[in-house]
């Protein structure tokens, strides 16, 4: 496959117009995005309006992929993936047809990115979201599939997570399309690859641990102990650790049960760093106070000298 | 509509055949026979892309109808199981392809069709690929240069059955190596609906450097028919009904 790559990224090349063989739209490409499991994914320019494009070599993919993202696209209420804007074939100059589609660029950084910049305490809240839009995502009859770190990306005001690759996107009750070992079940013996809610919360719990190991870490002879030790060893993580342990374990079966538990932590957590920050607030009238009583001192002082 | 079964034999190897007839050739012949013939070539750590000993792979590959690709023994795992679904695929759109030639006449394929006809065409695929019962032989070369690599193959088996087991349909696998003591391939695992009970025992390493590739697929090709397997079928098919 990497020959087969090869070709279709030999064609484009940045400020290179890309014309459709159905619907005639015109794409300018402005640069590569990534490569994906599946073909590549490049910026460009669509009326002047800027828009991912997705190209494989593999045309049934490419559909397959737009069959889900058409599916996320009625699912009703909030936007589950990036929106689909266009699919068509391109003939190339030399004749070979590839198949790509046009979807919503969404602008952000990475979730290692973000919270490097904001701080931990983001966690708690991006959890919260996840599991919300999972949860949608499962009532619609669908699980995520490929869930991890490359997959999701922060984008601004307001601050909200978002997934950007639905490449793996199943239906409930099938075998899982796509996957990441570090984020899949089955490689760490801890389930099938059935295409359950319970496959999703597995790998949302990754995407956390996976965010404080950028170099992620092999399973060893016993997986769900190295697993669960390296997890332990995240001081930032510790609050999570009985829920984690649960959803790493298949406990729950559904997003909603998690959720709850979590916000449950999340809500007691709230309340310990408010009585810390509160004593911070104390120190600036403490600070005052001092500068006020050495001003004073020193008024008694420069008096006692003018007045012998 | 009665769903067949999809029949594949998946070749695991690390270098060139040197024994027998043209592996492409037995591949052809396999592929004649509703048979699709997927391989994957390992490469050696310190190996390039595109190494001579694996040119066959491809070869082999394209005339068996199947799916091909080369690895490093590190992405074995993820491999095989991409490479079957591929080869799965790949045959189900070959006989959707041939529907629609009886249907539209001409040459019309599934890539002449718009995005739109062709995405629900790629729906039906999918169900299928979901939902059909699949026969897998993998035909594993042993021969001497495989020794560090079979303790990752037997792990990219149990791996595949994870994956495979997790579909609708019914999976049914069977081990082979190559070469055989005596005959070009001796049995390792009987044909199984799943692998992760496989013998801690994996095939021991023939020694010598004779590796018969295309005799090997000859006689794969002979394994999907025998009686055994059909009678268990048919047993599995009435023991379905009774629980329908």
């Amino acid at each position: 496959m990497n020959k087969t790559l090869k070709t279709h990224d030999s064609f484009l090349r940045p400020g290179m117009t890309l014309t459709g063989k159905w619907h005639q739209k015109r794409y300018v490409i402005i640069r590569k995005l990534g490569n994906g499991a599946i073909g590549s994914v490049y910026l460009c320019d669509a009326n002047g309006k800027k828009a991912a494009l997705k190209i494989s070599d593999i045309s049934t993919s490419i559909t397959m992929e737009v069959n889900v993202l058409k599916s996320l696209g009625k699912v009703q209420g909030k936007s589950l993936g990036p929106s689909l804007l266009d699919v068509d074939d391109w003939v190339t100059p030399v004749g070979q047809t590839f198949s790509f589609y046009v979807m919503e660029y969404i602008h952000g950084q990475t979730l290692p990115e973000f919270m490097k910049q904001n701080g931990k305490e983001w966690i708690g809240v991006f959890m919260l979201q996840l599991l919300e839009d999972l949860g949608n995502l499962h009532q619609s009859g669908w699980v995520f599939g490929d869930l991890k770190v490359d997959n999701l990306i922060v984008t601004g005001s307001p601050t909200r997570l978002r997934w950007i690759d639905v490449g793996g996107t199943t239906q409930i009750g099938r075998a899982i399309k796509e996957y990441t070992e570090f984020y899949d079940r089955g490689y760490w013996g801890l389930g099938t690859r059935k295409a359950e809610p319970s496959y999703d919360l597995f790998a949302l719990v990754m995407v956390f641990v996976g965010v404080f190991y950028p170099k992620q870490f092999p399973k060893g002879s016993n997986p769900q102990a190295t697993l669960f030790k390296k997890m332990n060893e995240v001081k930032a993580l510790k609050p999570y650790e009985a829920c984690f342990k649960k959803a790493l374990t298949g406990k729950y079966q559904t997003s909603i049960e998690m959720k709850q538990e979590l916000s449950s932590i999340i809500y007691d957590l709230q309340k310990k760093p408010q009585t810390t920050t509160k004593r911070k607030q104390d120190n600036p009238p403490l600070a005052l106070e001092s500068i006020g009583f050495l001003l004073i001192a020193l008024g008694y002082y420069v008096s006692s000298l003018l007045i012998p | 509509m009665k769903k067949g079964t999809l029949k594949q034999i998946l070749l695991i190897t690390d270098g060139c055949s040197n024994k027998g007839e043209d592996p492409a050739a037995t591949a052809a012949l396999a592929h004649q026979q509703g048979i699709t013939v997927n391989v994957i070539g390992i490469l050696e750590d310190d190996q390039t892309e595109e190494p001579e000993g694996l040119q066959e792979v491809e070869e082999i590959a394209l005339s068996g109808g199947g799916v091909s690709q080369l690895v490093y023994k590190q992405a074995l795992s993820q491999t095989v199981q991409m490479v079957t679904k591929q080869g799965m695929t790949q045959t189900l759109q070959g006989l959707v392809n041939l529907e629609l030639k009886q249907i539209l006449g001409r040459e019309q394929t599934m890539e002449d069709l718009d995005p739109e006809k062709r995405g629900e065409i790629m729906e039906v695929v999918e169900d299928l690929g979901e939902t059909s019962d699949l026969e897998v032989l993998v035909l594993i070369d042993t021969s001497a240069s495989m020794h560090d690599k079979l303790p990752t193959v037997k792990e990219a088996l149990i791996d595949l059955s994870i994956s495979l087991n997790s579909r609708v349909g019914r999976n049914r696998f069977a081990i082979y190596n190559f070469p055989g003591k005596r005959k070009d391939i001796d049995k390792v695992l009987d044909w199984s609906p799943r692998l992760d009970t496989m013998s801690s025992v994996f095939p021991k390493l023939t020694s010598g450097g004779i590796t018969p590739t295309g005799p090997a697929i000859r006689e794969a090709m002979y394994q999907f028919g025998k009686k055994s397997l059909l009678r268990s079928f048919r047993n599995n098919h009435e023991q379905d009904i009774e629980n329908a």
